[in-house]
């Protein structure tokens, strides 16, 4: 029976939805103790002294410790960054702040105490001298003359200056071109808001020396890694990390954080386990945000409406300090994605990475590739509009063709397969397109609300990364998989993948894959990740790589039980390798149909083996580490339908219809899941998120009272179809699905509410698209009377 | 979110929470907890002591009487919203309670504490204006009733002493004549009332009797607009006609603002809500 491509439930949500989940925070221990983390309440402050007398004689309260004590308890204190580009102004960040804080939220100290009431109580009462300076918060004005530094040793607030592509083809191109279309666009930024705050609880054990720290993490080797290298100096040995169940990440649990550095301190200090728990407020100021983009771009056409030139220059901050994975969203994920589903024969993209006195920015769901299709998607309807093409006329005319792939981009990038316009075409048929139009055109006759379409035809590359693209950008590092598969002598498997599930279902998928290779029920099938001490070194999961990169080690490793299986079954059966065959779980022989083992009758003999031959091994296990070719290139058509009150500026999402091709399929129902949740977020990010920070570096949008997340009353039924181009690299053929809703969405909704507005000559908006923003610019339209 | 320190009383009559009330000025009392609780656990609000008048079931129901509604303190948004009473006798009390959060604020979140708060983008207080609402009070001395218009004197502060309880709310009952509409423009986040406009009109004979219109919202304290209700009285109160007083009678001084929404914006929101509820509640008039 194919197990593979159907939509069995989720194997984890039984426990997740009777509450027998175990998360951070459902841990406990007799001596726990719980920690509250002082906060900077300015953005940029010189930092005086630290009376922590009164925290210390608080009720309950057992320690308080600040960069002092991280110095003299000989930690190395620091948290790292794990990206390098060429060029980066690499800058120190201590897990306590030494004498300047540069962003709220910036840790000062740490109280610890019995219960977490005391310990926020006493928190309280650590009295802190700060001599507030001026702040700057904007991505580009970082760099303006006489803007606060915020490190001494960056000048100008440089973090980076990066490009990609050819500027001097890309020149040659507009000098050539017949219509220039430019636009100025903010990409503003996000706060991830997983449902499950950030927790840590560390438990230094001084008779073993060994550290084990739980922690909401989406990769627990590299945050073991990273605590080692930079932030804790303990042998890798002596740390352990363990993910429990982890409510969500988008991202942001990716990074190494000070918190987990100063907890883990604390409880090696007091010798007792120590938990925290991030409180709303603090996720809100201290999780890496997204995005934050400045840009003004550019797209070329000739005559025949080709593409002739694009160019690109942005203006990212990286926040305060460069968090984990931070100088690689703008760059690598970022300007490798110029090129969209187009044929451009010149590109060129530059990027300014500048310091701000912002919470750091890092990667979250689709991280620099929402921000590319956005310059590039915003780019081709705006090009349209100008040209008076159709706006999927212009993208028709200029995608790449079935029959020029592999396509290689001018910027990085081969993409390996794809065929766009069936997805497109699909979409229009969903939409009924022609009907719109007519619809459209009945209501701007007869005013009242608008109606606006949008297009989105996106491409990602996800399945991060082949290494070696990612070391010729400079990366040091490779984002390579890990699976161990062992068979146990009775037949049932146990998979470990450093793939670290946080709400994406691979207990149900990766078993899926196991069961249809192996011929034997999920149920027999056992996926162990999320613990250092029982899964080999793993990169974790986030970039949409699940399926396609950790998928494939377990694919991988499979076929190597599989040919190990077929060299025990031959040793039992006596006959030669070469004529076993494994088929529907069965070992058999060539011409001797009576001849056959089940997985079951070899695993037991691989653990029994008692009359091997000297060449054969016992037991049944493999281990792979897959390292994928290319990145994999899903693509689709996104099309949002809007209704926009021209009175009061309020948009209503109407419609949301979108053809995906993510390659094949594990499971549907996960794939649509996944769907509908970036879509959520894209959604959201066009019309609600954003966060606000004012001129001295206070967040404005520090609740989800001001913040505000899409709800579902808000959104549509997404409409949702498919075509299937398999990636030809890898051996599932998967593409990866996680981010794409949340890359393909953004633009597609922000062209909706443009195209309704176009009778009044608005070309652009800034998202979010707020009432009040809308309004002011059919405000501003009918001042100037174009209508 | 972890509030300060603070005692727990449970109190078991009105009598025992004036008591209690009396005996400690910083205590507060706690029904839903809907409003008092958030600004704990901000601790913006520390509190020594909460008196929970929860279970106080004579403060609970609604009753209609002649020609008026009363709505007990301790009533839920839901039980308001659900109410057959209401629904026939002064709908746009219930229409609003509906507006207000979600179904689990709803199911805690009282009349009585909402009204107290007197948190100015709630979705009751300017009903409860534009109905001409009672707000009876009891405190030690006895009881005593304050005219909705009198009880709310500035942002999250009312006419309540410190030593009271607001007991009870009574609303009119409107007749087939009168039509009433609550709309809301709603804050994408927190959901609370960016503006929200109550508008009450009386139709007779195809002329509008009266109308009158109350913001939340738009301003520290329920708006009351009384010069648009003025100008529709005696005329055909047509689209026109609430589009002509709207227009020449809306006047927002000091609108609030914030990052989602500027004063003037709202004060334009307001002008554009003010003319769509006028005209759902003239309609719904039954003259």
């Amino acid at each position: 029976m194919a197990v593979l491509g159907t939509s069995i439930r989720r194997r984890e949500d039984p426990a997740l939805i009777t509450g027998k989940g175990r998360y951070t925070d459902d841990f406990s221990s007799p001596t726990m103790l719980h920690a509250a983390i002082v906060r900077s309440p300015y953005a940029h402050a010189r930092l005086g002294a630290i009376d922590t007398s009164a925290a210390a004689a608080a009720p309950g309260v057992v320690g308080v410790f600040t960069a002092k004590d991280v110095e003299a308890a000989g930690l190395p204190g620091m948290v790292p960054v794990g990206w390098l580009l060429p060029d980066l102004k690499v800058v120190a960040h201590p897990i306590l702040a030494i004498d300047t804080v540069r962003h709220v939220g910036d840790g000062v100290a740490v109280v610890v105490a019995e219960d977490r009431y005391q310990a926020r109580d006493a928190a309280e009462l650590v009295d802190v001298e700060y001599e507030p300076f001026d702040a700057v918060t904007d991505p580009a004005g970082a760099t303006a003359e006489g803007a606060p530094l915020v490190h001494a040793d960056a000048p100008s607030n440089v973090a980076f200056d990066f490009e990609l592509g050819d500027s001097e083809s890309t020149e040659a191109g507009f000098a050539s071109a017949t219509q220039v279309t430019e636009i100025e666009l903010r990409n503003q930024r996000l706060i991830p808001h997983a449902i499950e705050p950030r927790a840590t609880i560390a438990d230094y054990d001084s008779s073993t020396g060994k550290l084990t720290v739980r922690m909401t993490t989406q990769n627990p080797h590299v945050h073991r890694l990273l605590m080692v290298l930079a932030s804790l100096g303990l042998p890798e040995h002596k740390i352990r990390v363990i993910a429990p169940e982890v409510g969500g990440g988008f991202g942001s649990k990716i990074h190494h954080y000070a918190d987990e550095a100063i907890v883990a301190m604390c409880s090696m200090q007091l010798g007792r386990p120590v938990k925290w728990i991030a409180t709303r407020g603090e996720t809100n100021l201290t999780d890496a945000h997204g995005r934050d983009h400045v840009t003004k771009a550019a797209i070329a056409l000739d005559a025949d409406h080709k593409i002739v030139g694009l160019r690109v220059d942005t203006y990212a901050t990286m926040g305060a300090y460069l968090s984990t994975f931070a100088p690689s969203v703008p760059t690598f994920l970022y300007a490798t994605l110029m090129s969209g589903q187009y044929d451009i024969p010149a590109i060129h993209c530059h990027v300014v990475g500048t310091f701000t006195h912002t919470t750091p920015v890092d990667a979250y769901r689709g991280a620099g590739r929402p921000e590319a299709t956005f310059v590039v998607e915003r780019l081709m309807e705006e090009a349209a509009k100008e040209a008076g093409l159709d706006p999927t006329e212009l993208r028709r005319k200029n995608f790449v063709q079935p029959d020029q792939f592999p396509y290689q981009t001018q910027v990085a990038l081969e993409y390996d397969s794809g065929n766009y316009e069936p997805a497109l075409d699909r979409a229009l048929e969903m939409v009924g397109y022609d009907d719109f139009r007519s619809q459209q055109s009945a209501r701007r006759a007869g005013g009242g609300k608008q109606l606006g379409i949008g297009f989105s035809t996106y491409i990602e590359a996800c399945g991060l990364a082949p290494s070696a693209v990612a070391g010729s950008l400079g990366a040091q590092a490779g984002l390579w998989e890990s699976a161990e598969v062992r068979v146990n002598p009775t037949g049932t498997v146990t998979v470990y993948t450093g793939s670290s599930a946080h709400g994406q279902g691979h207990h149900t998928t990766f078993s899926q894959i196991v069961a249809e290779k192996l011929g034997i029920d999920v149920d027999a099938v056992e996926v162990i990740h999320g613990d250092t001490d029982a899964v080999q070194f793993g990169m974790g999961t986030y970039g949409s790589r699940s399926a396609a990169v950790g998928g494939s080690a377990i694919w991988l490793s499979v076929d190597k039980i599989i040919e190990k299986g077929r060299r025990i079954a031959a040793h039992l059966l006596e006959a030669a390798v070469e004529d076993v065959e494994f088929a529907d779980g069965q070992f058999g022989v060539k011409g001797a149909p009576d001849k056959s083992l089940g997985l079951a009758d070899v695993s037991l003999q691989a653990y029994l083996a008692h009359n091997y031959p000297a060449d054969l091994e016992p037991g049944l296990v493999a281990t792979t580490f897959y390292d994928p070719a290319n990145f994999t290139y899903p693509f689709g058509a996104h099309i949002a339908i809007v209704e926009v009150d021209t009175e009061t500026g309020e948009v209503e999402l109407v419609r949301y219809v979108a053809c995906d091709d993510v390659g094949n399929v594990i499971n549907p129902m996960i794939v649509d899941g996944q769907l509908h949740g970036g879509l959520a977020q894209g959604i959201g990010q066009a019309l609600w998120e954003g966060a606000v920070y004012d001129d001295s570096g206070q967040l404005l949008t520090g609740s989800l009272m001001d913040y505000a997340m899409p709800r579902a009353h808000r959104l549509v039924n997404f409409e949702l179809d498919r075509t299937t181009t398999p990636c030809p690299h890898n051996p599932l053929g998967v593409k990866g699905v996680g981010e794409a809703g949340a890359i393909a969405s953004p633009p597609a909704v922000v062209n909706a509410v443009v195209d309704a507005l176009s009778p009044y000559g608005i070309r652009n908006i800034d998202m979010p698209l707020t009432p009040e923003k809308v309004w002011r610019a059919i405000a501003a339209a009918n001042g100037e009377g174009s209508e | 979110m972890y509030p300060a320190n603070f005692d727990y009383h449970r109190a078991g009559s009105v009598a025992e929470a004036l008591d209690l009330l009396g005996q400690n000025e910083d205590a507060k009392l706690i029904a839903g907890g809907h409003s008092l609780l958030p600004m704990m656990k901000l601790r913006l609000a520390q509190p020594s002591q909460l008196i929970d008048i929860g279970g106080l079931s004579d403060l609970k129901g609604i009753s209609a009487g002649e020609g008026s509604i009363r709505i007990g303190a301790l009533t839920t948004h839901a039980e308001i919203a659900a109410s057959a009473e209401l629904a026939e006798g002064c709908a746009i009390v219930a229409e609003a309670a509906a507006e207000i959060g979600d179904p689990q604020v709803r199911n805690r979140g009282t009349i009585g504490g909402n009204l107290s708060h007197a948190d100015p983008a709630s979705d009751l207080p300017g009903v409860v204006l534009a109905l001409g609402g009672t707000i009876e009070i009891v405190g030690k001395g006895g009881g005593r009733s304050v005219a909705a218009a009198d009880f709310f004197v500035d942002l999250l502060t009312t006419a309540l002493g410190e030593d009271e309880i607001l007991a009870a709310v009574t609303v009119p009952t409107l007749g087939a004549g009168t039509g009433s509409a609550y709309l809301k423009f709603e804050h994408p986040a927190s959901g609370y009332a960016v503006v929200g406009a109550a508008a009450i009109v009386t139709m007779s004979g195809g002329s509008c009797e009266s109308a009158s219109l109350c913001f939340n919202g738009v301003t520290a304290t329920p708006l009351s607009a009384d010069a648009v209700g003025g100008a529709l009285a005696g005329g055909s109160a047509d689209d026109a006609a609430i589009d002509a007083a709207v227009d020449s009678n809306l006047s927002v001084d000091d609108p609030l603002s914030d990052v989602f929404a500027s004063g003037d914006y709202r004060a334009h929101i307001a002008g554009v809500y003010a003319k769509r509820a006028l005209r759902e509640a003239r309609g719904r008039a039954r003259s």
